[in-house]
């Protein structure tokens, strides 16, 4: 049994389609990408500006989180988003930090949530075709979450929970 | 004529400063963001100093209000290479604080998977060095037969929670020895390979020498490379170390490729002291049993530890809570980085991805 025998998985990008990922590593989940690189099956892109997919894999601090947000806008549409792992998704184990962004959803839109603390590298190519099979389809749902433009700063207004008095 | 420049590393950087340093995407430093304020006289660094803060999480703070068993969760994680080594340093100190004495078996089991630990750490810095003929992820098949065998025993690929207060949560799997044999077998099959990506290190390049590494608090290998033979695995044993025979790799230049040959033959010393460990692993309990809620007694102590990457210490305080009071941490790549501005000045522009890579540091280690 080689190495990682279990992700041999093959990704159909359908016919046309060849959807470069750009990975912005952030902390431990970054580790495991590039543990999900070594299937050869992750086409990188050079940059944000010729990436389709952008993967956030780790931890997004608001003092982090203009950055990503620009990254995000330095992409040419049409653009995905994976969150890789807990902090990326909710803020995972520092759900009540002070200085981490609770979830990358409220800086950006996002199409795939990959959970894990962090994800095997398995959990990340199956996220990376189910994003292929909802791009090949046209029925995609784009998803609502953080689509509005970021208001303020990361620290402001982040959420319902946040409005109550 | 001078020239301010912020350079960045880690692909967060890339919209945000004057240059983005390519130590790899896969390079371990190059996951967080780190960023350097230089000032340049033509291609030559004059001033440099490091801006830190990016990947600021509050492990410190949130420590407070995590019971002892939370608190290895979130432990492990601040050098995400090294959380079995993270999680040791917890354990030990509550240990102390209890005067819990932990099962023979479970110590050796600990020096054994910190030693493993090491050596993934090692290999994942080594297998990604940034020189030019290197082929990518040299040995990391061997690293991921390592990795098999840690979260055989742990269930986890990168955080392993195996450790708990009074030993581990629970015994190796049957036939797991033979396994980690064979997988020692693996990476030291593939140290020649290695040691040929690190002699494509240039010589001389970022030299740091001793007195500025004490004055800074560097430890680990990339004090070790310049001389300053300081090993807490030798010097103040913790675990099983004082009833093994190693010898702590020291050598003299301090440059980068120094500190490359340090790691490389750290990962040796340590596949031999996994051996040693599993020659001797005695019978037993793995853990004591623990009442439904740990409360440390009231005081303080200090762990400090050897991890892959320097000394890590543990400043606990105790108010006889089942949380600690304050839990300060002392990180590696904290006081490494720290050296930045007395070790840069001097270096070409051009060399500055070898020395950043040489330093072995981990983003979240430093911003903690």
């Amino acid at each position: 049994m080689s190495a990682l025998d279990p992700v041999r998985l093959v990704l159909d990008w359908g016919p046309r389609l060849r959807l470069s990922v750009f990975d912005v590593g952030l902390a431990c989940c970054a580790v495991e990408f590039v543990a999900a690189s070594m299937s050869g099956q992750v086409p990188h892109a050079g940059g944000p500006g010729d990436a389709d997919v952008l993967v956030i894999s780790g931890t997004v601090t608001d003092k982090l989180a203009p950055a990503v947000r620009r990254l995000y806008d330095a992409m040419p549409e049409p653009r995905y988003v994976i969150s890789m792992g807990s902090c990326a998704n909710s803020g995972g184990p520092y759900w009540d930090s002070y200085s981490v962004t609770k979830g990358v959803d409220q800086l950006i839109p996002v199409d795939v949530y990959v959970p894990g603390c962090p994800p095997r590298p398995e959990a990340l190519l199956h996220g990376l075709q189910q994003l292929a099979s909802r791009v090949t389809q046209p029925a995609a749902v784009r998803p609502v979450t953080g689509s509005a433009p970021l208001v303020g700063p990361p620290g402001g207004v982040r959420g319902p929970q946040d409005l109550r008095p | 004529m001078t020239r301010e420049l912020t350079v960045g590393i880690g692909a967060a950087e890339l919209t945000t400063a004057d240059l983005v340093l390519d130590l790899g995407q896969h390079h371990p430093s190059n996951h967080g963001a780190l960023r350097l304020a230089l000032v340049l006289d033509g291609d030559v660094v004059v001033r440099a100093e490091p801006v830190v803060g990016w990947m600021h999480r509050g492990a410190e703070k949130l420590f407070e209000v995590r019971d002892y068993r939370q608190v290895l969760v979130l432990a492990n994680r601040h050098d995400w290479l090294s959380a079995f080594s993270n999680e040791i340093g917890i354990a030990l100190a509550v240990e102390r604080m209890l005067g819990m004495e932990v099962p023979e078996r479970a110590t050796w089991l600990r020096t054994l998977l910190a030693e493993l630990n090491r050596v993934l750490n090692h290999l994942m810095f080594l297998g990604t060095t940034p020189f030019e003929g290197a082929r990518p992820f040299t040995g990391f098949a061997e690293r991921e037969a390592v990795q098999r065998v840690m979260e055989e025993v742990s269930g986890g690929r990168l955080h392993y929670m195996l450790n708990q207060v009074g030993g581990l949560k629970q015994d190796v799997p049957a036939g797991w020895p033979v396994r980690v044999r064979r997988a020692v077998e693996g990476v030291r099959g593939v140290l020649p390979a290695l040691q040929q990506l690190v002699d494509a290190c240039p010589r001389g390049v970022g030299v740091l020498r001793p007195e500025t590494a004490l004055a800074y608090g560097v430890s680990g290998p990339v004090a070790r490379a310049c001389g300053v033979d300081v090993d807490l695995r030798r010097d103040d044993p913790y675990l099983a170390y004082a009833e093994l025979a190693f010898p702590v790799v020291v050598r003299s230049d301090g440059d980068s490729w120094s500190r490359f040959a340090c790691v490389l033959d750290q990962v040796g010393v340590s596949l031999d002291l996994v051996d040693a460990c599993l020659d001797r692993l005695p019978g037993g309990a793995v853990n004591v049993r623990l009442p439904k809620t740990v409360k440390a007694p009231e005081g303080h102590t200090y762990a400090w530890t050897e991890n892959p990457l320097g000394a890590m210490g543990y400043y606990l305080v105790s108010r006889g809570e089942k949380t600690p009071w304050r839990l300060a941490m002392r990180t590696a790549s904290f006081n490494n980085v720290s050296a930045l501005p007395a070790l840069l000045p001097g270096v070409h522009l051009q060399d500055l991805v070898t020395v950043l890579a040489s330093l072995f540091f981990v983003v979240g280690d430093i911003d903690k």
